[in-house]
């Protein structure tokens, strides 16, 4: 996408979501024979997930510990810290964990996804191992894509396990809020399958769809430097947007 | 290079076990699934003509301190009342028999426990045993009922029947 | 369609035959047929942006012509299916001009990757190959090292170790010459001679610096302007005496190939009134 070049933004936009949409039929097809790199996907997974962790660990637990402060604020005004744990526990399964986490994942490991993809084809890798008759749809696109859709909800959880630590030692050992008071209130309201489960459901999609951008930009990025570089700009951009409208969407249906 | 491969899965597998078990606390300790999962604990029984918004697993208190919490909400379909059961952990073994359970409400919008009140018995209760004063939740919507109907001119004393709530009516 | 005799001895391994495509609207290859012998070690040669490269990539399947067809030991390739291409592509190496090493890979895996993709073997036969092949390119002590602590001659080789790890009966290398110092030069050149000789391998050889190829190759062709213009042996095709081939080995500036870039009238471009022909 050149800057000169903009005759029509939304032709652009359109060609761009269709193209993915082929593509995300093309990686679907090629699932099957990506199980027979099966230590290729383990291997993805360590990439994308374990590398994450410590990102989405450190961010977990500070908003946790904002959102303790911030809502004991405003709940102190209604005389209802006690329902500090609900209200945290709830915005973070329902919300925040799913969403922040897709957000931090596409900046950490979508971008290097894209990036060496990007890599991959501008050094000719890919073409080396179409020659080599190893499709890389299922060696490479693949693997990182269901990478992607595993990892997700597992970064979710521990994110949303680090914020809940967060909020409660804000909200307990700082503020001085009843521990008892705090759990109780919490297992009293949050449900498994309404709140943990849905949140679940919410971060496989956002995996599946931020996996799938990041891929899709890598795999399809003009094989130059400057290409790249653009390449995990863009995945960085639609991923967040793409993430935002999606949580939407799936929160008017699921919930 | 296989040793490479191997650190991974093991790494990959560590990350699996993490998630998993993230997910696990948060599905076992955070959700009304924490509700069955117990310590030691002996269970009490109290009747309550009206429980309010008293939820399952709301904190048991004893002059303040938490030392349980509510079990199980189930209706007497004989008597009609709420009969509560509440379990108390085994550290807090000595409440005597004579002593008072009753529902309130943490705040103005709180969530509402059960504090009981100690009495004065030697005996002590025990596991399975039933609270036998009993007062039930104060509900809101009764207060300011009574407090509107009291207040107005036209019926000064209409609904006495429960001194203890009643509101000194304003000019 | 009447299929030859895929073995047939003398027959050509690879047949080229009414080849034309069209790349963003620019004609690369207009009716271009060639031939490349079994066992031997073909040359194409030509000035930049004549397809070389492209016609590798016909050969092997990446890119579909728009008429003609393209025979490889027998099978029509733009005509096979993806799961016959890939059939096929496993007994052909390539060797890419910036040798495209997977970077997360030591050496050896490199030159075990496609070993491992397609076949289970035992550890230990699949360590003797490798070792073999790194042996006979010169690089078994580099057997522990990352890509990107080989040096391009380096990298090339073990590209080259990793082409042929699978015993191919064609090799095709893209530009195996550029960017290489004399010395890597010389071995990978004496290394694409050695494996064609020991090996049988037919090669095709993409380059442009014909006193490399020269000292390689057993027939050459010379390709301008979408067809081929000079075919014969080294020898030959210095001795002859065509335009193209002048300018092609003899590197002078302008002549069949011209120096400026097909363009609009010079003075019409600048400004001026228009000269003889330059009408607007």
């Amino acid at each position: 996408m050149s800057a000169e070049r903009r005759p029509s933004m939304l032709g652009d936009a359109l060609a761009q979501v269709g193209a993915c949409g082929l593509f995300l039929l093309q990686v679907l097809a090629a699932v099957p024979k990506s199980l027979r790199h099966f230590r290729e996907t383990v291997r993805q997974v360590w990439f994308v997930g374990a590398m994450s962790l410590v990102i989405i660990m450190t961010c977990g637990l500070f908003v946790g510990m904002v959102l303790g402060l911030q809502l004991y604020y405003v709940l102190s005004i209604f005389g209802g810290t006690a329902a500090l744990g609900t209200v945290v526990s709830l915005s973070l399964y329902r919300e925040l964990g799913p969403v922040v986490t897709a957000l931090l994942f596409a900046g950490r490991a979508g971008t290097s996804i894209t990036a060496e993809i990007g890599l991959m084809r501008a050094t000719d890798q890919l073409a080396a191992m179409e020659m080599m008759a190893v499709d890389p749809l299922a060696y490479v696109a693949a693997p990182r894509f269901i990478a992607g859709i595993v990892a997700m909800p597992l970064l979710a959880c521990v994110f949303n396990a680090l914020g809940i630590f967060g909020a409660h030692l804000v909200g307990v050992s700082w503020l001085g809020l009843d521990n008892g008071t705090f759990w109780s209130n919490m297992t009293s309201s949050v449900d498994v399958w309404k709140d943990v489960v849905n949140g679940v459901w919410k971060s496989v999609a956002f995996g599946a769809v931020v996996s799938l951008i990041a891929v899709f930009q890598g795999y399809t990025t003009p094989p130059t430097s400057e290409g790249v570089a653009y390449a995990t700009t863009r995945t960085v951009v639609f991923s967040s947007i793409v993430v935002l409208a999606l949580d939407f969407v799936m929160t008017a249906f699921l919930m | 290079m296989t040793q490479q491969r191997r650190s991974y899965q093991i790494g990959t597998g560590l990350f699996i076990l993490l998630g998993f078990a993230a997910l696990a606390y948060l599905a076992t300790q955070t959700t009304s699934v924490a509700n069955f999962s117990q310590g030691d604990s002996y269970a009490l029984k109290a009747r309550f003509t009206n429980i309010g918004q008293l939820k399952l697993r709301a904190p048991v208190k004893l002059a303040g301190v938490r030392i349980g919490s509510v079990e199980s909400i189930t209706l007497d379909p004989a008597k009609l009342d709420a009969i509560v059961r509440i379990s108390i952990d085994k550290r807090y073994g000595e409440i005597p028999d004579d002593s008072a359970a009753a529902i309130f409400t943490s705040g103005l919008l709180g969530d509402q426990y059960v504090g009981i009140q100690p009495g004065g018995s030697p005996d002590m209760m025990k596991d399975g045993g039933e609270f036998v004063l009993t007062q039930s939740s104060m509900q809101l919507e009764d207060l300011i009922g009574k407090f509107l109907v009291n207040g107005s001119p036209q019926k000064p004393a209409n609904d006495a029947s429960k001194p203890a709530t009643t509101e000194p009516p304003k000019p | 369609m009447n299929t030859p005799p895929a073995s047939a001895a003398g027959a050509a391994l690879v047949e080229v035959r009414g080849l034309r495509t069209v790349l963003n609207g620019k004609t690369i290859f207009d009716d271009l047929e060639l031939d490349i012998p079994r066992g031997k070690i073909t040359a194409i040669m030509g000035p930049s942006g004549t397809g070389k490269t492209t016609l590798l990539r016909h050969v092997t399947g990446q890119l579909a012509p728009d008429a003609g067809t393209i025979r490889v030991d027998g099978r029509d390739v733009p005509r096979l299916t993806r799961s016959e291409l890939f059939d096929l592509r496993e007994k052909i190496g390539f060797l890419f001009q910036n040798s495209a090493l997977l970077t997360d890979f030591s050496v050896f895996e490199n030159v075990a990757f496609p070993l491992r993709q397609h076949l289970r073997l035992p550890e230990e036969l699949v360590r003797n190959i490798v070792l073999t092949k790194l042996q006979a390119v010169g690089l078994r002590g580099a057997a522990g090292l990352m890509p990107s602590e080989l040096s391009g001659g380096m990298a090339r080789r073990v590209a080259l170790a990793r082409a042929i790890v699978r015993d191919p009966m064609l090799i095709l290398y893209d530009e195996p010459f550029v960017g290489l110092d004399p010395i890597a030069l010389n071995q990978v050149l004496k290394l694409i001679r050695t494996l064609n000789d020991t090996l049988g391998i037919t090669s095709i050889l993409v380059a442009h610096e014909f006193a490399a190829v020269a000292r390689a190759a057993d027939l050459v062709y010379l390709i301008a302007g979408g067809k081929v213009v000079a075919r014969g042996t080294p020898d030959e095709l210095t001795r002859a005496d065509s335009p193209w081939t002048r300018q092609f080995f003899g590197g002078e500036a302008d002549g069949p190939v011209p120096f400026q870039y097909p363009a609009r009238d010079y003075a019409l471009d600048l400004g001026f009134p228009a000269t003889a022909g330059g009408a607007a």
